[in-house]
């Protein structure tokens, strides 16, 4: 049986960055200890040595030219953005204050 | 003029061309179509009607100037809306990304303008591409043409359903796990995923990078030849597109011909689990080849029990680090908790509000398959299977010059009836999943209606990697031979939306 107490599901929702409620706390640690149960089987697929596939048709060093091309104005990056001020991205404080 | 929304886009881009249709014509037909009945099938989150006819205006023009035309010049398309447009909201289905209307176009978006296509608006999807049916977009589900109670299949659903309803000739999609090819096999239109790397995925807004891939979603095995061409090509802005071309699927659908052809039939995905109806569309495909002249042998692919297992740490592992940018700060939504907050409280807070249950469900998943003390055990097995896949894969190639299977195991399933069962959810995808892990390029073409329901079924075909066009060639052979015995392609027999 897997291991997805309502504890780790709290942790891993603030790595993630999602605040969760104890409802949804409750329902996703059931669902998550449902699907890692059956996923947890790719660990008895592999036996002995096999190398692992990060990227389906292999690449290296690709590589292009080094010049400069048209990019977004600065007025076009920031358009979408929820807030700017003099030319930049707006956010609130990185630290708490207290 | 017969109706213009039920010919194919091949036959209206010769319609353009020797001028008995102008773009403009062409392009109101479906507009009027869309606007009439968009309500019923939920195809589209925007209809892009002013920018389309001006696109379509600047098509006539050039044709009147004797300018250069795309084979498929004229001929209006529907877009997925996880792919960029400078003129039209994107959303991915999401609300975090409601109202957005990006800076740049995607690649695939530049070329079917460069190639003279209006976009005639955006189509619905499983939230960021997440799910098999559309019952997962923010904006509410697209319905089936064939039945409106039924999903259209997913991601794409939008598209599917949009083609297939005539509310578009042709579509773009994107498929990470089948999200062209699912929608495509339970609507009974065709729908290709090409080679890993054949089409550029800039502008593309990623779910899983190593697996998405963008292709077309037809009526016909010509108009997704014919829209391949266009899309297919190097980008020097996304650095896994393929250095060469692949060449031009449409010649190879022109110059199709059994003869020769070894079919390879995937033990693993030929009996258990698939709806009697199903197997008994495919089991008549492979007669029909059979009795066409080709050759037939069974392939052993013991790794692909493991392919959907796989898929889903991969694609919640690439996802969960793929979505950390929308993160309240750049463009998308921002929610502000009360007080005085952080900008990490800002950002959980903007999350919480933005994701819907999937995105969550599999962004905590894959976090939890990228934390150390897990890591190696599935994300790092996962690969491997990735691996064996690749393996199992090479062997059938070297006895059968593709691999049949039935796309789906199941025809289009009742809206809500697997909503609440994520795993059941996931199953809907096992056969399409291995050629994304793969990079293989992989297509479904319509093969009949399911004895028990009536519902269309899909037959799938996969090709090594690189070969699309081997691809493209089987399934131009496999619509002959039904148009053949039903005198038309199966979407002729979709019933009337108008008085659905």
């Amino acid at each position: 049986m897997s291991e997805i107490t309502p504890d780790l599901v709290r942790h891993l929702a603030s790595l993630s960055r999602i605040l969760v409620t104890d409802e949804e706390v409750e329902q996703l640690a059931g669902e998550l200890s449902v699907i890692v149960d059956s996923v947890a089987v790719v660990t008895k697929a592999v036996s002995g040595d096999v190398a692992a596939t990060s990227h389906p048709i292999p690449m290296a060093n690709v590589y292009r030219e080094d010049v400069i091309l048209p990019s977004l104005t600065q007025e076009q990056a920031l358009s979408a953005a929820p807030d700017s001020a003099d030319g930049r991205f707006k956010v609130n404080a990185i630290l708490d204050e207290d | 003029m017969t109706d213009l929304t039920a010919a194919s886009a091949a036959s209206l881009a010769s319609l353009f061309a020797s001028k008995q249709a102008s773009s403009v014509e062409i392009t109101t037909a479906f507009l009027d179509r869309m606007e009439k009945l968009n309500a019923k099938t939920n195809s589209y989150l925007h209809i892009n009607r002013e920018n389309s006819l001006e696109q379509a205006s600047n098509a006539d023009k050039q044709l009147a100037d004797g300018k250069p035309l795309s084979a498929l010049h004229g001929v209006p398309i529907a877009v997925k809306d996880n792919l960029t447009t400078t003129d039209a909201p994107t959303t991915s289905g999401s609300k975090i990304l409601e109202g957005w209307i990006p800076q740049y176009d995607a690649t695939v978006v530049a070329k079917i303008r460069q190639a003279g296509m209006p976009i005639l608006g955006k189509t619905n999807l499983d939230e960021f591409a997440m799910g098999s049916s559309t019952e997962f977009s923010a904006y509410g589900p697209s319905r089936n043409p064939w039945d409106l109670e039924r999903i259209p299949g997913g991601s794409g659903g939008g598209s599917s359903s949009a083609v297939s309803g005539h509310l578009a000739p042709l579509a773009l999609g994107s498929d990470t796990g089948g999200s062209i090819r699912f929608p495509a096999a339970v609507t009974g239109s065709v729908g290709a995923k090409p080679t890993y790397g054949a089409v550029s995925r800039y502008g593309l807004i990623a779910l899983a990078s190593s697996l998405d891939q963008i292709g077309p979603v037809t009526n016909d095995v010509m108009d997704a030849a014919l829209l391949q061409d266009v899309i297919a090509g190097h980008d020097p802005r996304d650095s896994t597109s393929l250095p060469n071309s692949l060449g031009s699927m449409a010649k190879a659908v022109a110059e199709a011909d059994v003869k020769g052809l070894r079919i390879g039939i995937v033990k693993q995905l030929s009996s258990d689990g698939f709806q009697e109806g199903v197997k008994e569309r495919f089991e008549d495909t492979v007669e029909k080849l059979t009795a066409a002249g080709a050759t037939v042998v069974e392939v052993d692919c013991p790794s692909f029990e493991y392919a959907v297992a796989a898929y889903y740490l991969i694609l919640p592992a690439e996802a969960s680090s793929n979505l950390a940018k929308f993160d309240s700060v750049r463009f998308g939504m921002r929610v502000m908790p009360e007080g005085n907050p952080t900008i990490e409280r800002v950002m959980a807070a903007t999350r919480e509000h933005g994701f819907g249950p999937e995105v969550k469900r599999r962004i905590i998943l894959g976090t939890y398959a990228l934390s150390s003390g897990y890591y190696d055990a599935y994300y790092g097995s996962a690969q491997k299977v990735r691996t064996l896949i690749q393996q199992d894969l090479a062997k059938a190639f070297g006895v059968a010059d593709v691999l049949l299977t039935p796309t789906a195991p199941t025809t289009a399933f009742k809206i809500g009836e697997k909503i609440n069962d994520p795993l059941a959810m996931y199953l809907n995808d096992i056969a399409t999943i291995p050629a994304n892990l793969a990079g293989v390029p992989g297509m479904s073409v319509p093969n009949g209606l399911a004895k028990e329901d009536g519902l269309p079924s899909g037959v799938q075909i996969l090709a090594p990697a690189m070969q699309d066009a081997q691809m493209y060639r089987v399934a131009s052979i496999i619509e002959k031979l039904y148009v053949n015995e039903w005198g038309a392609p199966l979407i002729s027999q979709v019933p009337n939306l108008e008085v659905l």
